[in-house]
């Protein structure tokens, strides 16, 4: 029997959700909104004239091979983001929770990293991978390999993930290392004491207490790398080479504030607005089916 | 007590600072230029400002050209923008069918009774600027164009005759295989190589970027950079690339620091490149004219010029106005003109200011220093040599630098590549002109 509290009124459970109701309206709704409105034109950069082209904008999108290849790169950088960030987070998380001494020291150095601005991050590893004076760069060129991520599209790929995922791990170091140190001790005991060694006990206790975490993080991964991570491609790649680094938020940056055509930006924000939608809907319909609470 | 000593003081300091600012008026001035030539331009507006009591020339550095012309948009539409703002040329047809955002220079120099006389101007600078009835749109800057940078040392410890005929990209193809045999990891690196390599490179061999004039007729223009000309000389750099010869660096001007550093033995870079190699170069360099393909098309013709030009936005006082004209006419005066060249490398656009330097003598001591000049004047230009009048050109020139980067890295060929590039330039070009019907 479940137990439920029941408000007499409307008064009081409106003025409890009111604030949330108009944050979402003045955050939220009414700037997608105006971009879907503005999605139906192609404006000027002054905003001084526009002309009506309906589904126009999005018709010249969809039928770009070169947008819709855009698709793909956005999957490759979001999975490979969220793994990169997510599994150390995790790996440093259980290693921290088993410390005795100094666990403190070793906490805070790992949050660190997360009070670096995106775009500062990607200024810091574009130095270290600098093809010409780059730290790192010099150091594979001293092993026989040659690193040139101006020209190399996946080594592109690859710099933008690490820089991008970097300062994730702290956050998500955050969130496993408070979950880990709610999992009941007496459970792990009672493995311990019947034979279980630690990676059975982690893959079998440990993971499954962790899930309701883990799926939080993935959730909110998932958005960072699709929303967040502009900064960090603009400053190291800016998209390139060729079009191997061009994720669809960056395209909706790139079009709309460098190339000023405002249309095609609103057009591709309503796209992904979708995306982003269907997304959290599949997370939350068939992978929450799997995480115990 | 001291805490009331403190607060008098905040008081009056508050009370006092906008009476002295009161007598004279604000003009805002937005610019895209960071260290030494961040550094020319504060100069040469702190000379203004002392030079007169009525106005006051408040100079900020606004990002990159891009991000300046964004800034300034973003501005606009909030109703903040600046008097004057910095816009690449690139952005040229942006602001010129952007009418009721600018005021166009001649009517702002003609109503402030400031001195200026557009036919001071050299033609290929000027021209860039002007409306199809010839008049001033906005003022021409910084204009450069391209040459080639030679690293003499560097020659000298390949084996190679730093004095070697580099004038065709024949001979300079000869003088690659050299230097590359004679030990040289980085014989030739770019800067801006969408500029040097396909629309100077069109100009200077005569041969159309685009159709309409280069756009210069219509809006309803499409690209012809894949010609037979420009696919040849990309073809030849593709393999240059394939063969370690030229070495790609990035879309900007990333190659400056390689050349700077003396790793690189040929540069094809902006004049302007001659401030920050003059400062840090260590070794012995050179400046020559930009190479051409012998027998190609009708070269070489002119080349066209990059950089900035000074746009006057919409929206403020006639008061201001007038001290924006004041402003305008002082930097065209063939003084600061004549400075700012020798500074910079920049061109001198005004025929005045060209002559004052080479009377100075800045030329003799400073050989190789005209060659950008003589290089853009000394022939009449043709409808292909003009320059280019682009919608939607920044993003354009971003579509040139991914096929570009594809050829480099011997994904495509010249001519597939360059096919992709008008195709998808077509399609921002058709958008420009529904925009601005």
């Amino acid at each position: 029997m479940e137990k439920r509290v029941t408000f007499r009124g409307w008064m009081l459970p409106l003025l409890l959700i009111a604030p949330q109701v108009v944050i979402s309206a003045v955050f939220f709704f009414y700037p997608a909104g105006q971009a879907i409105w503005q999605s139906l034109f192609i404006p000027d950069p002054f905003g001084l004239s526009s002309q009506y082209v309906g589904l126009g904008n999005f018709d010249y999108l969809l039928s770009d091979p070169f947008y819709r290849a855009s698709f793909l790169t956005t999957a490759v950088f979001s999975i490979l983001v969220t793994l990169c960030s997510m599994v150390p987070a995790l790996f440093l998380a259980v290693i921290a929770d088993r410390l005795i001494k100094g666990s403190g020291v070793y906490r805070t150095l790992l949050i660190w990293p997360y009070a670096v601005a995106p775009a500062v991050a990607g200024v810091l590893w574009l130095f270290m991978f600098n093809t010409r004076v780059g730290v790192i760069s010099w150091y594979l060129g001293t092993l026989g390999y040659d690193w040139n991520h101006v020209l190399n599209g996946s080594e592109a790929m690859g710099l933008v993930v690490v820089a991008s995922a970097w300062g994730r791990i702290s956050y998500n170091f955050l969130f496993f290392f408070a979950a880990l140190q709610a999992v009941p001790r007496s459970v792990i005991e009672a493995a311990a004491i019947d034979g279980a060694r630690f990676w059975r006990r982690f893959w079998t206790i440990v993971l499954p207490l962790l899930s309701p975490t883990t799926f939080f993080l993935l959730v909110v991964n998932v958005v960072y790398a699709f929303f967040e991570t502009f900064g960090v491609i603009h400053t190291i790649t800016a998209g390139g080479p060729q079009q191997s680094t061009t994720i669809l938020v960056y395209k909706v940056f790139s079009d709309g504030f460098v190339g000023q055509d405002l249309g095609s930006s609103s057009a591709q924000s309503v796209i992904l607005l979708f995306v982003v939608g269907l997304l959290t809907v599949i997370q939350f319909k068939f992978i929450e089916k799997r995480v115990h609470y | 007590m001291k805490k009331s000593l403190f607060g008098a003081i905040l008081a009056s300091g508050t009370a006092l600072s906008p009476l002295s600012a009161y007598a004279e008026t604000e003009v805002q001035f937005w610019h895209a230029f960071t260290g030494r030539l961040g550094e020319l331009v504060a100069a040469q507006v702190e000379d203004f400002n002392a030079s007169q009591d009525d106005y006051v020339v408040v100079q900020s550095h606004k990002g990159n050209y891009s991000e300046t012309l964004n800034a300034g948009i973003a501005a606009f539409r909030a109703g903040e923008q600046p008097h004057i703002l910095m816009v690449f040329e690139v952005g040229t047809a942006t602001m010129m069918s952007a009418t009721g955002a600018t005021k166009p220079v001649f009517e702002v120099m003609a109503e402030s009774g400031a001195t200026f006389d557009p036919d001071a101007y050299i033609g290929s600078v000027k021209g860039y600027y002007t409306s199809t009835d010839g008049e001033m749109l906005s003022l021409p800057f910084n204009s450069s164009t391209p040459v080639l940078w030679v690293n003499r040392d560097a020659f000298e410890a390949a084996g190679v005759d730093p004095d070697t005929d580099l004038s065709t990209w024949q001979k300079v193809g000869e003088t690659l295989d050299a230097l590359k045999a004679g030990g040289e990891d980085c014989p030739l690196v770019t800067a801006w190589q969408s500029w040097i390599h396909l629309e100077n490179f069109s100009a200077y061999h005569d041969v159309p970027f685009a159709s309409k004039d280069n756009g210069f007729a219509g809006t309803d223009t499409e690209l012809m950079l894949n010609g037979e000309a420009q696919v040849a000389h990309l073809t030849a750099m593709g393999q240059w690339a394939q063969d370690g010869k030229f070495i790609y660096t990035g879309r900007r001007n990333e190659g400056g620091a390689n050349f700077r550093s003396g790793e690189c033995a040929l540069f094809t870079e902006s004049s302007a490149g001659y401030a920050g190699i003059k400062a840090e170069a260590q070794f012995d360099f050179d400046v020559r004219p930009l190479p051409y393909w012998e027998g190609v098309g009708n070269s070489p013709q002119n080349t066209i010029i990059g950089g900035a030009s000074l746009w006057v936005l919409e929206g403020h006082e006639a008061e201001e106005y007038k001290g924006v004209g004041e402003f305008l006419a002082y930097l065209s005066s063939s003084d600061v003109q004549a400075q700012w060249h020798q500074d910079t490398g920049y061109l001198p656009i005004t025929s005045e200011a060209g002559d004052a330097t080479r009377a100075a003598g800045f030329y003799d001591e400073n050989p190789g220093t005209d060659i950008a000049v003589i290089q853009m004047t000394a022939k009449e230009p043709t409808a292909n040599s003009k320059g280019l009048r682009l919608g939607s050109f920044d993003q354009i020139r971003g579509i040139i630098d991914e096929e570009l980067e594809a050829i480099w890295a011997g994904d495509k060929s010249a001519q597939e590549a360059m096919d992709s590039a008008k195709e998808r330039g077509d399609a921002l070009l058709r958008r420009f002109e529904s925009a601005n019907k």
